[in-house]
Parts: C-alpha cells; structure tokens; sequence
C-alpha cells in the first residue's frame, strides 16, 4: 500500500495561560511512501516524529492535509477504519493477558463480514507468533518477558489483522545495544517477510540508515530531506542534515572562497567553480580525508585510535567548528603515534559546502 | 547472624511493645472476657469458664435485629456504594473539565462530619406536627402518601440507613475510582482504539482489569466499614436503637457496656467475637475471589 502525505500540518493549540504559543509539530508534510518499503522517520526528539506516525495512524486529527492509502483518502477516517497496526513506544501490551490473549485481542474485535471463528483467530495468531518467533511465549504474562520478548508480542499484535500499513513508534529505545542490533534487523526481516509499508520513527541515525529503504529526515516540523540512505548521507541538502547522519560525525570547518580558491584557514585547499565569493561551512566526512605529507590540510594530530583495521585520526585545526575532529584513514597509511604536525589531502567528492547563515547545501565543482 | 537478629529484635521492641499493649492485649482480653461467666465487672469475679455469654448472645432477640440490620446493610450499601462511585468516576474521567469541580463537591461528605451529616438527613427526612419533611413533600408532589422514615415502618428507616451509608462513603470511593482510572496509561487506549475495540470491550477487558486492585480495595474496606456502622444509625435514630428496630452489632456491643441495659462485658466481648469472626470470614471470602479477578 502506498502511502501519500499531502501538506499535512497539526498545530497544537498553546496549553493554557503563561505557556509559549501554539506549537507547529508537523509542518507541511508532502511525501510519498513507495508500496512494499521500509521508511525511517528520522529527527532528534521533539521534532515531530510521534506526532507525524499519530496523523497517519488516525489518533490524531490534522490541522490541515491530506493522507492517502495508496488511492483511498483516510483523512477523515477514525484510526480503527484505516487498518493500521500500531506498535508503541511503550509497546501497551495489556498486563492483565497472557501473549496469545493479547495477540487474539484485534482479532477478537473484528464484527461482520471479518468476523472470524475461534480455530481461524487462534491460526492467525500462530502465524504471526511465528513470524516474530514467540510461539514458545504464548501462555506468558508481558510482565514474564524481557524487553525484546515484548517488543516482539506486540509487533505480532500489529500483524495479526493484516495490516495496509505498519507503524512502529521507537520500537527499539527501551532495549540495551545489543539487542538493539538484533532487533532492527529482525524488524528488518519481519518487514521483507510480510512486505507490509512500514513506517519507523527513530532518533537514532545509525538504526535508520542501516535498515531502512528509505529515510525521511525532520528537523522541528519540517521535512528536511527524503531518499535513500546511503544517498542522503552522501548528498545532503543542508548543514543539518550532514551533521545528523553519520558516526562518527562530519567534521566542519568554517571556510570561505575567494579568488576562484577554497580557503579553510589559512589552506588553500581546492579552487572552485560556481561559488560566490565569501564565508562559507565546509563539511568532510571522516572517510574523506587522506594522510598525505603532501596534503593540503596542516593539522595538529591529538591521538590515533585504532579499532581493528580502521584506523582513526584525531587532530585538530584552528578553523574547525566541529569539536572533535577525525580522519578515518587504512591502517597501512596512518601516521605514527608520536607525530605531532601531519597534512591531510581531501577527497574532492567528499567535500560538501553550506552556506553559512541559512545552512543550505552550495553546489559547486571543486578541483 | 544471631546477634544481627537480636539487635533487628531491639529495634522493633518498641514498635512491638505498642501493639502489644493497644491491639494484642486488647484483643487477647476480649477472648478472656467472653468467656468467663457470670463475670461481676464491681467485684470482678466470675462463677466459670464456658460458652454460655455465646449462647446468650445469639438467643438474644436485640443481636439478632441488630445482625439482620447489619447484614442488610453490608449487603446492599457496599455493592451499591461502589458500583455508583465507578458509574460516577467513569463520567467525572470523560469530562475533563468539570472534574476538579465535581470532585470537591463529591468529596464535601467526606470532610463534613457525621452526626452533622445525620442532622441534616434527619431534617430531610423526618416528619413533624409542624412539617413533613422535605423528602415528603417530595413525594406528595408525586402524588404519594407520606412516609415516616425515622419512627415509621421498618422498611422506611432501613432506607435512610443504607440511603446515609452509600451517600457518606461515596465520596471517597469516587476520589480513590477517578486516580485510579486517571493512572491508566493512554496508551492502552490508543492500543485499543487502533484495533477497533468497542468501547464496552475496552471498559470489561482494559478498565475493568486495570483497576481491579483498586475496586478489590475498597470492597474489602467497604465491608469492614459497613459491618462496624454505628454511628450513623445513632445520628438519624437517636441513642436508643434497640427500641427503634435499628441496632447494629457494634451498638449492640456498645449498648451492652454502658447503655441502658448496659454493665455486661461479657456479653458485649462474645458479641465482639462473633463480629470478629463474620469480618474474619467475609474478608477470607473476598481474598479468595479475588485471586481470580484482580490483576496486580
Ligand atoms: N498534546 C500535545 N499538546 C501540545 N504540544 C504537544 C503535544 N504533544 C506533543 N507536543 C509538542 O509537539 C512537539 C513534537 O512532539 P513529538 O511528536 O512527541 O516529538 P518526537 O516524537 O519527535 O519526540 C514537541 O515540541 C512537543 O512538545
Ligand atoms: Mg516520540
């Protein structure tokens, strides 16, 4: 089922006497969502994430827009309409029931044509235990489970009524890092298997680029950027975004152009074409540098820190903005612990420039 | 370890030493007295041991009144108390606005005190040369024949009694229903809201449910409360409760201390007894079936 945002907005209406004004949570929304995919909403907390994943799901009414079900318009359909599972932060799995009555419970309220008999309810909450892989769990109480155990239930509860349209809310922040990494990539799997539109709202750049088909970047309300991952990372259209995606991060410098020449510091570093003239951010990713006594970057070298075949540099430079700075580098070409001024080349094709007040992307050709 | 138990033995001494002397001695006594015979309270002397202040006790038309008129009142004020005060909790939680309005003038019972509280039922519903009564006027407006609910018929003055009971206990059963419906997580809601459960599904299954520990509480309570009435029965009906059919089993027990046949503790300690044992039982009731119906 594809899925259509049309400048969907939701203004919250200020809380009363002596708080701050209205709040714009989701800004002018206008995406689509291909049929089939997995899709990251993706933004540091309080941007609007919940807010959006509550449009769709129908808990809560826009204040403005449109939201399409492949063709159907479900904008004014109560969520219990739309079909959608829903898997919360919190996973609100009902305490008092056992795994299996919290899974039949969906189906338990299915009325008319849908309504199922009892075999067929407990065959489909079989299926979708197994798809989770929690049938040995069924006679459980939530409360009896670790945290993936539940996440898990309550995925199997979003599924078990066919759904046009998944939405997970978090679904991995209340677990520890290991099973954060188990449990994306069966969300992955789970995903693949059904092949159900799923919508992942996460804070955590790392979990959305590595398992998702597509991310949707928000900053307060709005959508930044839309695309593939690996795109995204690679091509972002602002400073914020840049600076969003990727551990470790991308190092900023302030720079400026000038005399046809990209300047950070006193380096003269490329020269350029098609930038006007004047200060600007430049960003380098850590894999985008190069040790190179012949480099264009003079830098200080704080430490090396290796971790198995990567090998990364940190140093620093009087004109960096960011407060760490690392050169990601191959283990046979790094430096020596001990050295203290090193030059570092930089790949022209890993080199972005925003501008410096609005922090839109410049796009201009580096040699 | 053995000198870590007799230090963890000093320390609860005097906590121990003050139940003792309030709630074990007392009780321990209440046992004694019940059943020493013929106990004379000025020479404190007592022909025998036995069960005969029992069997006196349950021969004794004046207890049996007052344990039909507790009975009855147990059995249809805490049902009624607590299924009004969740009726009531569910539409102050739908209407958020109103709530804290409401809620301070169902909780104005609880803090007014109550023989003043009796006071003013008595006048709502007591019937003078000079007036009927305002609740009789009531009912004369409808067309009906007037009722003497404190002097008149049985039936009438049980009315006002459990009318009392369930309207003094209703306030802080609505206060503890409408935090603990307030505790639910949202979430729940959503949950069900998202898979289409109809709305008296989500009351028995989710509500219901969540709030049981709650209900059980005040059930238990309730009962405990109800079989211990008495001073409401005085507020409408004056001190001498025998006469007027109204009696309790703790007026009894208090009657047959210091009241007009009064001066037989033990009859009144074998009373207390008895009551202990209901309370026991009816308690041992409760925690059984709750096993089965309350989620903690
Ligand atoms: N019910 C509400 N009333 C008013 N403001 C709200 C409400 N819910 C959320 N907000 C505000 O909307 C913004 C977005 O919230 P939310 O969608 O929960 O963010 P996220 O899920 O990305 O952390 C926040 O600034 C939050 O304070
Ligand atoms: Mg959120």
């Amino acid at each position: 089922m594809k899925l259509v945002l049309k400048d969907l907005t939701k203004i919250y209406p200020p809380r009363g006497k002596g708080s701050a004004g209205a709040v714009v949570a989701v800004d002018g929304f206008d995406f689509e969502i291909p049929d089939g995919k997995l899709v990251g909403l993706l933004g540091p907390s309080g941007c609007g994430k919940s807010t959006a994943l509550n449009l769709i799901c129908g808990l809560l009414e826009p204040t403005r827009g449109q939201i399409f079900f492949g063709d159907e318009d479900v904008t004014g359909l109560p969520p219990e309409k739309r079909g959608v599972g829903m898997v919360f932060q919190h996973y609100a799995l009902y305490p008092h029931l056992t795994v299996l009555k919290n899974i039949l419970f969906p189906l338990e309220n299915l009325r008319g044509s849908e309504k199922l008999s009892k075999q067929e309810m407990l065959k489909r909450a079989y299926e979708a235990a197994k798809v989770v892989q929690i049938e040995n769990l069924m006679d459980s109480k939530p409360s009896e489970l670790s945290g993936g155990q539940q996440q898990r239930v309550a995925i199997a509860r979003a599924l078990v009524k066919r759904p046009r349209v998944l939405l997970l809310d978090e679904p991995l922040s209340n677990l520890d890092a290991r099973l954060r990494l188990q449990t994306r990539e069966e969300i992955r799997r789970i995903q693949r298997e059904t092949g159900i539109t799923t919508v992942f709202v996460t804070h955590d750049q790392e979990e959305a680029m590595s398992i998702c088909d597509m991310i949707v970047v928000m900053q307060s309300g709005r959508v930044c950027q839309t695309g593939h991952p690996q795109k995204v990372y690679e091509e972002p259209e602002s400073r914020f975004v840049a600076e969003f995606l990727g551990t470790p991060p991308i190092n900023m410098f302030s720079a400026r152009v000038e005399k046809g020449g990209l300047y950070i510091g006193e380096d003269r570093v490329f020269s350029v074409e098609g930038a006007a003239e004047g200060e600007v951010v430049a960003g380098i990713r850590p894999e985008g540098f190069e040790y190179d006594p012949k480099g264009a970057l003079c830098c200080k070298m704080n430490r090396v820190e290796r971790m198995g075949r990567d090998v990364s540099v940190v140093f620093s430079h009087a004109a960096a903005i960011s407060a760490v700075l690392r050169a990601i580098v191959d283990a046979d070409e790094a430096p020596g612990d001990d050295e203290k001024d090193i030059r570092l080349s930089i790949d022209a094709g890993k080199l972005r420039l925003f501008d410096k007040e609005s922090g839109q992307r410049i796009y201009c050709t580096l040699r | 370890m053995k000198k870590n138990n007799l230090k963890a033995w000093l320390y609860m001494l005097p906590a121990l030493a003050f139940l003792g002397v309030f709630l074990v001695y007392p009780l321990i006594d209440v046992f004694i007295y019940s059943l020493e015979e013929g106990y004379n309270s000025a020479s404190q002397t007592f022909f025998g041991v036995g069960l005969y202040n029992f069997g006196y006790v349950l021969r004794d038309p004046y207890f049996l009144q007052a344990l039909k008129n507790t009975f009855i009142l147990v059995m249809i004020t805490v049902p009624l108390s607590t299924g009004l005060a969740l009726l009531i909790s569910l539409a102050l939680s739908s209407v958020k606005k109103l709530k804290s309005l409401f809620q301070t003038i169902y909780f104005l019972p609880y803090v007014t005190n109550t023989l003043a509280v009796g006071l003013v039922f008595m006048i709502l519903f007591k019937k003078t040369p000079y007036s009927e009564g305002l609740v009789n006027l009531l009912i004369n407006f409808f067309g009906g024949q007037s009722v003497d609910f404190i002097t008149g018929p049985y039936w009438a003055k049980m009315f006002v009694l459990c009318f009392y009971t369930v309207w003094v206990v209703l306030p802080f059963k609505i206060l503890i229903l409408t935090s603990a419906l307030a505790s639910v997580d949202q979430h729940y809601y959503d949950a069900a809201r998202v898979d289409a459960t109809p709305r008296w599904r989500v009351f028995t299954r989710i509500t219901l449910p969540m709030i049981s520990p709650m209900i059980f509480y005040l059930v238990i309570t309730g009962f405990i409360g109800a079989f211990k009435a008495y001073s409401d029965a005085v507020a409408l009906f004056g001190t001498d409760l025998n006469a007027a059919e109204m009696n309790t089993i703790v007026g009894y027990i208090y009657d047959m201390l210091y009241g007009n046949s009064g001066g037989y503790p033990s009859y009144a300690s074998a009373a207390a007894v008895i009551l202990f044992a209901i309370v026991l039982t009816i308690t041992c009731i409760n925690l059984i079936v709750s096993r089965k119906h309350v989620h903690y």
